[in-house]
């Protein structure tokens, strides 16, 4: 019996790799002619999203922290496809598409308030401010879940000095862009837009504090909260707000959206706190995205050095 | 023949999200929190199949195609199939078989005593499925043994509305859906109380009244 062994393809046949991919440059160039010429699109929009995307450009000159942790990280992939992030969609895999589009340049950032420097600052002007560092946090979403994550920026309390806050400055708030043009979940009222969060002074000035640009050693991820966010790795998730638009120092404690949608199950605090569980569900366990089995939830997630901003408090009450 | 197809293709259709779920599995697709993936996914399904078991009288009688009764008992069987999947990944895959916890679950928090009510509503409709049940409690008591179903779904679907942070866009359209095929049997009640009422008068009223009536 004969088995005719396949003939190996001559390498004069393979074509070149420059020119494949020549050829699928070409190809997606025709389609987006095509595209343009039966939608009446100029090309240079659609061109357009290509040269505003700044995800997956490289952070140059990291510094590590001592404030990561050694714990598993968890998979690129994962972070970026499981985001709660209202403003495009409730569903966790909606963000990483719909945001796909999100124009994070030209970006400015309005510091006003209670401070002695009122001023409009560019996020390319922000992200120079100081050393970027890895900070490797464990991040806890108040549904149950976690994750690790190696987030880049560097401590807010960097911008604060900076900023110079007056005496009468006892809160920091944070304001999420407000454009439903860009952000389709804001065209549902599910929450009262804009997202507006919060923080106690010396929350907002302790190290672990995060103002936050990058993940995985880039540029962070539109539907991450790009181009700029908060990072408070002993509070629940969502005090932690995204795409920063104004950072205002105030006098009063500032109402956050989450407070204002359910005042009875999302406090100003929101500490990770497993001994204080969500009205509906419990908070002493949580699932680390990737793990089997739960695990225990750990006060403040774990970081123990910010207790002493909260001592003498009663935390079932301030939850 | 019609309903031997009909159970066919409903009975292949009932197995798609079970097939989905298959699917994705084995093709990593099941997302970054497959738990959290498959519990929704289940979820989804039973509350699907409830309302299609609750529609299946509406449609054969304003379709006058009575023959349907035929496929009911198997969606509901579906129903109850999906509810058990639900029901049994968050004994395993939430609380590992942890029965304290499991009871401090369902004692202290009202969206998962609701969903266990709901699902414990559907375990006596699926035991007395079988035609034998119907001869042995005899058709009336059967029928309002079965109207539990409604309860079940009520209950579901405050279920499904007590566990989302904000939005209640989902819970909402089932409620909606499931608002009309509730309220599609309290008008088919109510008529058939008032068509009681207008044949009651009717046997002692005398000739002479009817004939005026029909006069006016």
């Amino acid at each position: 019996m004969l088995i005719r062994k396949a003939a190996a393809i001559p390498s004069s046949e393979i074509t070149p790799k420059a020119i494949y991919l020549n050829r699928r440059n070409f190809l997606a160039g025709a389609a987006i002619a095509g595209a343009a010429a039966v939608t009446g699109v100029a090309l240079r929009d659609l061109a357009a999203p290509a040269l505003t995307a700044h995800a997956n450009t490289k952070i140059e000159g990291l510094q590590k922290s001592s404030f990561s942790t050694t714990e598993k990280e968890t998979p690129y992939k994962d972070v970026t496809t499981y985001n709660n992030f209202y403003e495009f969609s409730t569903d966790k895999e909606g963000p990483s598409d719909l945001a796909k589009n999100f124009k994070t340049r030209p970006w400015t950032v309005t510091i006003d308030g209670e401070v002695k420097k009122k001023q409009v600052l560019d996020v390319d002007a922000i992200m120079k401010m100081a050393a970027p560092e890895e900070r490797i946090y464990r991040h806890r979403c108040v549904e149950g879940w976690s994750i690790v994550v190696p987030w880049v920026g560097f401590s807010l309390s960097e911008l604060i000095k900076r900023a110079d806050p007056l005496p009468k400055a006892k809160f920091v708030e944070f304001t999420t862009l407000n454009d439903p043009k860009q952000m389709p979940g804001q065209r549902i009222s599910v929450l009262k837009w804009p997202y507006v969060e919060g923080l106690r002074m010396d929350e907002a000035m302790h190290p672990l504090t995060l103002l936050c640009f990058g993940l995985y050693g880039e540029v962070l991820p539109n539907q991450n909260g790009a181009p700029l966010r908060m990072v408070i790795p002993w509070k629940y998730g969502f005090k932690s707000a995204k795409s920063i638009v104004r950072i205002r120092f105030t006098g009063d404690q500032p109402m956050n959206t989450w407070q204002q949608a359910a005042a009875s199950e999302y406090g100003f605090y929101s500490n990770v706190n497993p001994n204080v569980d969500h009205p509906r569900w419990s908070q002493a366990k949580e699932r680390r995205l990737g793990e089997f089995t739960k695990r225990s939830t750990l006060m403040f997630n774990g970081y123990d050095q910010v207790a002493s901003l909260y001592s003498g408090m009663d935390l079932k009450k301030n939850f | 023949m019609k309903l031997r197809l009909t159970k066919i293709a409903i009975f292949l259709a009932a197995l798609i999200p079970l097939a989905r779920l298959v699917w994705k599995y084995l093709h990593d697709g099941l997302g970054a929190n497959p738990i959290e993936f498959i519990t929704h996914a289940t979820g989804d399904s039973t509350l699907i199949l409830i309302l299609a078991t609750l529609s299946i009288t509406p449609l054969r009688r304003i379709t006058r195609q009575y023959w349907l009764i035929g496929v009911r008992r198997m969606v509901g069987l579906f129903a109850f199939f999906y509810g058990t999947l639900h029901f049994l990944t968050y004994i395993w895959l939430d609380k590992f078989f942890d029965i304290h916890e499991m009871l401090k679950d369902i004692a202290k928090r009202p969206f998962i005593t609701i969903g266990f009510s709901a699902f414990v509503l559907m375990i006596p409709l699926a035991l007395t499925s079988t035609a034998g049940s119907i001869r042995r409690l005899g058709g009336k008591n059967w029928q309002r043994l079965h109207r539990l179903i409604y309860f079940t779904g009520i209950l579901a679907i405050v279920h499904y509305a007590w566990l989302v942070k904000a939005d209640l866009r989902k819970p909402i359209e089932y409620g909606v859906v499931l608002s009309i095929l509730l309220l599609y049997r309290v008008g088919v009640w109510a008529s058939e109380k008032i068509s009681e009422k207008r044949k009651q008068p009717a046997i002692p009223a005398p000739a002479a009244s009817r004939t005026e009536a029909t006069k006016a």
